[in-house]
């Protein structure tokens, strides 16, 4: 049991995000652990971008091919990187922490009898093996996880813990992988993809934008941020619960399922900072955050921030803008 | 159509954390809890459906015997009878030796349709669905907004990144990972919770469901995450701490 595979996900040629991000990860584990570095692509495209993953320093990259692996399914997905795990037994698999990700993954894990290790936002080594670190609680709490017994070890890697750019380049050799699977084990039909609403307001334009989470309580409040956002110039956004409960329309949300923003300054009030909202905005070049709660993960990120009430905070912080 | 809805009691939303002097979880003695959110909208989309199509809606939970305070509540609401699976909640587990307790007591209902939440707001790993599926055998989807039944199967309807979505279209017995906020809860009526003191909760030990297994991971050790990032944190009263942020976003960060 040898070997860090790193599976990456693609879509049409084009690789997710956060898939150099895992590779990183791969690369360094590997170093640090001297262990080879293999990645893996599934899906239509995926010899496209097997070939802009082969420009780094890893010892191959597995294309996994079969017409059933064209679209996405979970059983097709866990079927086919079954059959390339029993193959080449590396010691551990790494995913990035993406949605499709979530999917599947957890099913192949068990199907080993084991964890996937989800979340992980960073790691150590003790004693020659990897104590993992994710977090819970929102992103209140952090905890260090140990995988016991014999590889294979799962684990997804969460946005933003890894850098693509320390990815030292190289040419790796592409190999495809001929997957045996049957029509009849797919059990799951996907349709078309398709978006809800067209985006009228584009945050991603925007440079300087106010938004509001769960602390505000009540739809009536919201006009006391939009308020704080004239007196900016800026767009008013929001964080999931706040469009879920419709007192703003979805195409305000900023996260991992709204848009993804990067203005000159960000303005939290009241938004606790799930990971689910950082990766929506934490590429913002000033984070200022407003929140009761002195430990709200919001902190971590922020530049500026103000620990009180926004009832009382943000009046006064527009009293203070005017002059 | 039969429908078992796994549900999760964890602390309040608002509740102030700290780490227990073990560090092998946090200090839960002086915490209010709640149903885990995305188990309510689950709890919700199983109701639902069985208003549409008839059947029974049963609600798994495994925890401490607080935990009866929100199974109680999931009845009020219209669920007809709960299954408890008493274990007692020291410190963070291992989500593969939890879902096997649980994958056993599905076993026994055999139900058409299980739900569970997308993830647990204090474990968080987002996958004890996931991996139910794979012990049980059935097709999976997750991260799901709606769900309608389409002939002998369902259609559901996936949140994808970005703002995108997907149906996909499943046989049935399946289970689904539901998101929240997609329609609205439902309050428990006074005649809900009168009839919810009548409803059966059947009680079992881990060791009636083939004991704890071998954990293939441990928690090692809980700790609030170091601060990585210099911030300038003001906690004055709000209009001094308000001009002080405004001085700095003016002259040294220059955004307005
Ligand atoms: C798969 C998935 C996708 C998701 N996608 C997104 C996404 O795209 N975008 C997104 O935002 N979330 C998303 N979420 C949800 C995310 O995990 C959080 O639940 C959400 O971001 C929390 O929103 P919030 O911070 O507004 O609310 P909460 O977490 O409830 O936080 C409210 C905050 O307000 C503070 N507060 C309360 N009262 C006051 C007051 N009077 N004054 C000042 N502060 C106060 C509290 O201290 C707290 O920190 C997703 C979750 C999952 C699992
Ligand atoms: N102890 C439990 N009892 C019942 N259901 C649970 C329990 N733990 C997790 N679940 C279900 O699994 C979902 C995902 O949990 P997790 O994998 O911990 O994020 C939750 O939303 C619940 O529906």
């Amino acid at each position: 049991m040898s070997g860090i595979l790193a599976v990456l996900e693609q879509r049409e040629g084009q690789l997710h995000k956060m898939a150099l991000e895992s590779l990183a990860a791969a690369q360094k584990l590997g170093a640090e652990l001297g262990q080879p570095v293999y990645a893996a692509l599934l899906g239509a495209g995926a010899e496209a971008a097997a070939q802009a993953v082969a420009a780094f320093d890893i010892a191959a990259v597995h294309v996994l091919s079969h017409d059933l692996l064209a679209e996405y399914t979970p059983d097709g997905y866990v079927l086919a990187l079954r059959q390339l795990i029993q193959a080449h037994s590396p010691a551990w698999v790494l995913f990035p922490h993406t949605y499709q990700v979530r999917d599947f993954a957890p099913r192949l894990s068990t199907s080993f009898g084991k964890v996937l290790v989800s979340d992980v936002v960073g790691h150590r080594i003790e004693n020659g093996a990897a104590i993992l670190v994710r977090q819970m609680f929102q992103g209140k709490i952090a905890s260090d996880i140990q995988c016991n017994g014999e590889g294979p070890f799962f684990a997804s890697i969460q946005a933003g813990a890894f850098r693509a750019d320390a990815l030292t380049a190289g040419s790796a050799k592409v190999e495809a992988f001929a997957v045996t699977l049957d029509a009849a084990q797919i059990r799951t039909k996907p349709l078309e993809r398709f978006r809800e609403s067209d985006r009228a307001v584009d945050l991603t334009a925007a440079p300087i934008i106010v938004s509001v989470g769960r602390g505000i309580r009540e739809e009536e409040n919201i006009h006391i941020v939009q308020e704080l956002a004239d007196a900016l110039g800026g767009e008013l956004a929001a964080s999931r619960p706040i469009c879920d409960n419709g007192w703003l329309p979805m195409e305000r949300q900023v996260g991992s399922s709204g848009q993804t923003v990067a203005p000159k300054m960000y303005l939290a009030v009241g938004i606790s900072g799930a990971i689910q909202h950082l990766v929506g905005m934490k590429g913002s070049k000033v984070i200022v955050a407003i929140n009761k709660d002195p430990e709200a993960p919001i902190f971590e990120v922020a530049d500026y921030g103000i620990v009180g009430d926004l009832f009382q905070v943000v009046p006064a912080l527009i009293d203070a803008l005017k002059k | 159509m039969k429908i078992v809805v796994a549900i999760k009691q964890v602390p309040a939303r608002d509740s102030l954390l700290k780490v227990n002097a073990e560090a092998s979880w946090i200090e839960d003695s002086d915490l209010s809890f709640e149903i885990n959110e995305p188990d309510a909208y689950a709890l919700e989309a199983g109701l639902q459906l069985k208003e549409k199509e008839g059947g029974e809606v049963v609600v798994l939970c495994a925890g401490p015997d607080r935990a009866t305070q929100t199974i109680r509540e999931a009845l009020a609401k219209g669920a007809d009878r709960a299954i408890h699976i008493e274990v007692e909640e020291t410190s963070a587990g291992d989500p593969l030796v939890l879902s096997r307790l649980l994958a056993k007591a599905l076993e026994a209902e055999q139900p058409d349709l299980v739900l569970t939440g997308l993830q647990s707001d204090d474990l968080g790993y987002g996958q004890t669905g996931v991996i139910l599926a794979e012990l049980l055998g059935l097709p999976h989807a997750t991260l799901i907004m709606n769900v309608e039944t389409e002939g002998a199967g369902i259609r559901v309807r996936r949140e994808l990144e970005d703002g995108w979505f997907q149906n996909v279209d499943m046989p049935l017995p399946a289970l689904l990972t539901i998101q929240s906020g997609a329609t609205k809860l439902r309050y428990a009526t006074l005649m809900g919770i009168k009839k919810a003191k009548t409803k059966e909760i059947k009680l079992l030990t881990a060791d009636e469901l083939g004991g704890v297994s071998e954990p293939s991971i441990t928690v090692s050790r809980l700790y609030v995450p170091p601060k990585t990032k210099q911030s300038q944190i003001f906690d004055d009263a709000p209009k001094e701490a308000a001009a002080k942020l405004v001085e700095k976003l003016r002259f040294e960060a220059r955004v307005i």
